[in-house]
C-alpha cells in the first residue's frame, strides 16, 4: 500500500539531520530523539543480557567473575526501564500526542527539551558506573537494603551512589515529562476533539502519565532516604540500627508495579491504533477501551504488596493485595477481548507492524495468565525469587511491551521519515523476533517451576536443558535486532516516498505530510467524528478532511 | 500570514498563561506524595520502633515550634493581602506585604535553625533523628525556595510594566506558599503534638 494520492502534501522544510543533535523544542525531533537513543540503551543492555545468557550456558559459573554478574543483571534491568522502555514509549507520546490532538506543539517545549536531554546523561552515569573501584550497583534493579547498603570499597562516590543518582534524575525527567504530556492532553486538544474523539492511544498516554505523577514521587521518596542511608550514615533502612528495611520495598514497589503499567498502557494505545488501520474495522468497544485505562490508573495504586508476599507480609494484608491483584486483570482483559474482537472477521492486512500488534497480544494473554497465577499467594510463595517470575515479566516486558514498540516504529515510520521500510526485512525481523522470545522466555516457566532461583551465576546441572534453550534464545533476538537497525537505516536514507497516509488509516496524524511541518498544520483541524470510523464514509474533520 | 493565524497565536500565548498555572499545580501535587511517603514512613516508624527516641532524650520542646507555627500560617494570609493588592494594581501595598511575607518566612526558618542547634541529637541518632532531621529538613528546604522566589518577585516588581500582562510568577510563588504551609501544619502534628 505504498500509492500516493494527488493531494499529498510535500514537506518543505528540508531535512537536516543535525536538527536531532540540538536542544530542539519541536516535539517531533524530540521524539525521535527519544526513540533512537533509547534504542540505543536497549542494545546495550542487550549485550549485557547475552553475556549473561553466556555465562549461563553452563552449570558452573566459569565465564565471569560473580559480583560482575551481579553488576550486569543489575545494569541490565536499569538500563532496559529507564534507559530504553520509559524513554522510547516518551518518545512515541512526544511524536504522537501533538499530532493526533491537534496541537501544534506540547504545552511546554522546552521543558520537553530539558527532559529528554537528560537520559542521555542517566544513561552515561550508568555506563560510567562500571568504571568506579567495585564496579557497578549490585543490589538487583529494585535496590533492597541491606544489600544496597553495602559499600565494600568505603568510596562516597560508588556503583550504587552511581545508580541511586541516575535513578534521581531520570525519576525528575519522567516528572517533566508527564507534567507536559499531562497539560496537553487536558488542555490543548483541536476544537471538537471531546474527550469520545480522542484517540485510545493518546486515553492510554494520559493514563500513564497521571500514574506517574501519583507514583515516583513514592520512590524519590524512598531514594532519598536510601542515599542518606548509603553516603551521610542515617538508620532508616538499616536493621543493625533499628532501621526497617521492608519499608524501602513499600515505598519501591507503591511506584514499580504502577510502573509496569506507565509502560504497558502506551502499548496498549499502539495495539488499539494499529489493530483498526489493519483490520479495517472500527476499534471494538472504544469508549470502554478509553475508560478502563484509567481504571487501570486508579488501581495500580492497590496491589504492590503482591510483590512482598513473601516478605514477612501478614496474612490479611496477603488477602486483601491478592484480591486487588486479581482485579486489576479485568481492565486488562476487557482490553484483550475489545482487541480480539476489532481483528475478527476483519479484512486482515498482514504487514509487520500487524504482525508484531498480534504477536504481542498473544504474548500478552499467556504474560496475563502467569501474571493471574502469581498473585495467588501460595504460588506466588512457591515460585518466589525464581526464573518463573523472571519468564513472566519478560513476557510482559518483552513479548508484549517490545513487541508493541515495534509495531508503533513500523506504523509510524512513514510518517515520522516520509519513507516506507522494506517489508521483507520487517517481516524477516518479526519471524526472529517472536522464535527468539519463545525460546528464550518459554523455558523459564518450567525451570522456575522446578525451583531454579534468579539472580544466580551457577545452578543445579539438571536444569541446564531448559537454560541452553533460554541462551541459544537470547543470542537469536540479538541477531534479530541485525534486520531491524538494516531496515531502518536503509530506508531512511533511500526508501520509496511513503505519502500522508499509506496505510490508509484513519486519523489526525495521517492528514498531515510526512514528515509534518514544523507545528504541524496550517489551520488547527476542527475535529468531528471519532478516530475509528472504517467501513463508514464519514469525515474526520470539519477542515482538513 | 493570514489574520486566522495571528489570533490563533493571541489565543496560544493567552493558553500558556492558563498551562503554565495547570503544569505548576500538577507539580505541587506531585510533590505533595513525596511528603505523604515521608509522612508514611513516620507513622510506620513511630507506630512499630522498639526503642523510638535515642537514650538520653524525653521529648521535644513544642513552644518555639508553636510559635514557628504561628508565624507561618499567619504569613498565608500576608501573602494573601499582597497578591490582592497586586490585583488593584497598589504595587507599593504589594511591594510591602510581600516583604513582610519574606520577613515571616525567614523568622519560620531563624527559628528552626535555633531550634536545631539546642537539639542534644544529630541525623544519625537512630530512627527518630533520621525522621526528624528529613521531615524538618526538607520542608525548611521548601520554606528557603519560597523565602528566595519571593525576593525575585520582589525584585521583579521594579522592573516597569513587567505585571501588565498577568502575574504567573507572584500567583505560583504565593500557591507554593500555601502549599509549603498546609505540608508544616500536617508535620507540627505529626512530630511536636502526636508525641
Amino acid at each position: 500500500m505504498t500509492t500516493t494520492t494527488p493531494q499529498d502534501l510535500i514537506p518543505k522544510t528540508p531535512p537536516n539531520w543535525r536538527k536531532y543533535f540540538s536542544f530542539s523544542t519541536d516535539h517531533k525531533v524530540i521524539g525521535i530523539q527519544y526513540i533512537v537513543t533509547a534504542f540505543f540503551f536497549f542494545l546495550l543492555a542487550g549485550v549485557f543480557a547475552m553475556i549473561m545468557r553466556g555465562e549461563l550456558i553452563t552449570p558452573e559459573p566459569d565465564l565471569l567473575d560473580r559480583t560482575v554478574y551481579n553488576g550486569l543483571y543489575t545494569m541490565h534491568g536499569t538500563i532496559m526501564l529507564f534507559g530504553w522502555t520509559f524513554p522510547v514509549l516518551s518518545g512515541f507520546a512526544n511524536y504522537l500526542v501533538p499530532l493526533m490532538i491537534g496541537a501544534r506543539d506540547m504545552a511546554f517545549p522546552r521543558l520537553n527539551a530539558a527532559a529528554f536531554w537528560m537520559i542521555p546523561v542517566v544513561g552515561i552515569l550508568f555506563i560510567l558506573s562500571f568504571l568506579v573501584p567495585g564496579g557497578p550497583a549490585q543490589s538487583g534493579w529494585w535496590a533492597y537494603p541491606p544489600q544496597s547498603l553495602q559499600n565494600p570499597t568505603g568510596n562516597l562516590i560508588n556503583g550504587q551512589f552511581i545508580w541511586l543518582l541516575a535513578v534521581a534524575i531520570s525519576g525528575v525527567s519522567s516528572i517533566m515529562g508527564a507534567l507536559n504530556i499531562v497539560t496537553t492532553i487536558i488542555r490543548m486538544r483541536a476544537p471538537g476533539m471531546g474527550w469520545f474523539k480522542t484517540p485510545a492511544f493518546v486515553w492510554t498516554v494520559l493514563a500513564a502519565q497521571l500514574i506517574q505523577l501519583y507514583g515516583l514521587p513514592a520512590l524519590t521518596a524512598g531514594a532519598v532516604m536510601l542515599l542518606c542511608d548509603l553516603s551521610v550514615g542515617t538508620a532508616f533502612f538499616d536493621p543493625a540500627q533499628g532501621g526497617n528495611p521492608v519499608l524501602f520495598q513499600h515505598f519501591f514497589w507503591f511506584y514499580s508495579h504502577p510502573a509496569v503499567y506507565v509502560m504497558v498502557l502506551p502499548v496498549f494505545g499502539i495495539f488499539s491504533e494499529v489493530f483498526p488501520v489493519y483490520a479495517r474495522k472500527p476499534l471494538f468497544g472504544y469508549k470502554i477501551v478509553a475508560v478502563s485505562s484509567l481504571i487501570i490508573t486508579g488501581l495500580s495504586g492497590i496491589v504492590w504488596v503482591h510483590h512482598m508476599f513473601a516478605s514477612g507480609t501478614p496474612g490479611w494484608m496477603r488477602v486483601v493485595f491478592m484480591a486487588s491483584t486479581m482485579l486489576i486483570s479485568v481492565p486488562s482483559g476487557i482490553k484483550v477481548f475489545a482487541w480480539v474482537g476489532t481483528i475478527w472477521g476483519g479484512k486482515l492486512r498482514l504487514d509487520t507492524s500487524m504482525l508484531f500488534a498480534m504477536g504481542g497480544l498473544i504474548n500478552f494473554v499467556f504474560a496475563g495468565i502467569t501474571g493471574i497465577m502469581l498473585s495467588s499467594v501460595p504460588i506466588d510463595i512457591h515460585v518466589n525469587n525464581t526464573y518463573f517470575v523472571v519468564g513472566h515479566f519478560h513476557y510482559v516486558l518483552y513479548g508484549t511491551i517490545t513487541f508493541g514498540i515495534y509495531a508503533g516504529i513500523y506504523h509510524w515510520f512513514p510518517k515520522m521519515t516520509g519513507k516506507m521500510y522494506y517489508e521483507g526485512l520487517g517481516k524477516l525481523h518479526f519471524y526472529l523476533t517472536i522464535a527468539g522470545t519463545a525460546l528464550n522466555f518459554l523455558p523459564m516457566h518450567p525451570v522456575g517451576l522446578m525451583g531454579m532461583p534468579r539472580r544466580v551465576a551457577s545452578y543445579d546441572p539438571e536444569f541446564a536443558f531448559w537454560n541452553v534453550l533460554a541462551s541459544l534464545g537470547a543470542f537469536l533476538l540479538g541477531i534479530s535486532t541485525i534486520p531491524f537497525l538494516l531496515n531502518m537505516v536503509s530506508s531512511w536514507i533511500s526508501g520509496k516516498e511513503a505519502g500522508n497516509n499509506p496505510w490508509r488509516a484513519i486519523g489526525i496524524e495521517w492528514l498531515v505530510s510526512s514528515p509534518p511541518e514544523h507545528e504541524n498544520f496550517e489551520e488547527i483541524p476542527i475535529v468531528i467524528a471519532e478516530p475509528y470510523g472504517y467501513g463508514k464514509d464519514e469525515k474526520l474533520t470539519e477542515n482538513m478532511g | 500570514m493570514t489574520d486566522s493565524t495571528i489570533t490563533d497565536k493571541e489565543l496560544h500565548l493567552e493558553h500558556e498563561e492558563d498551562n503554565r498555572m495547570w503544569g505548576f499545580s500538577i507539580i505541587l501535587l506531585s510533590e505533595s506524595v513525596i511528603f505523604l511517603s515521608f509522612f508514611a514512613g513516620y507513622i510506620v516508624y513511630k507506630t512499630t520502633a522498639v526503642n523510638w527516641l535515642p537514650p538520653g532524650v524525653s521529648g521535644l520542646e513544642i513552644r518555639e515550634p508553636a510559635i514557628n507555627t504561628i508565624i507561618l500560617v499567619s504569613s498565608s494570609f500576608v501573602i494573601y493581602i499582597a497578591e490582592r493588592f497586586l490585583h488593584k494594581e497598589n504595587i507599593w501595598g504589594f511591594r510591602i506585604f510581600w516583604l513582610l511575607t519574606m520577613a515571616m518566612g525567614s523568622y519560620f526558618l531563624y527559628g528552626q535553625a535555633v531550634e536545631w542547634m539546642g537539639l542534644e541529637f544529630g541525623f544519625t541518632s537512630g530512627v527518630f533523628g533520621g525522621v526528624f532531621y528529613l521531615l524538618t529538613g526538607f520542608h525548611g528546604l521548601h520554606v528557603l525556595t519560597g523565602v528566595l522566589l519571593q525576593a525575585i518577585m520582589l525584585i521583579r516588581s521594579f522592573i516597569p510594566g513587567n505585571y501588565a500582562g498577568g502575574e504567573f510568577g507572584v500567583e505560583s510563588t504565593s500557591l507554593f506558599w500555601h502549599f509549603v504551609d498546609v505540608i508544616w501544619i500536617v508535620l507540627f502534628v505529626l512530630i511536636y503534638v502526636w508525641q
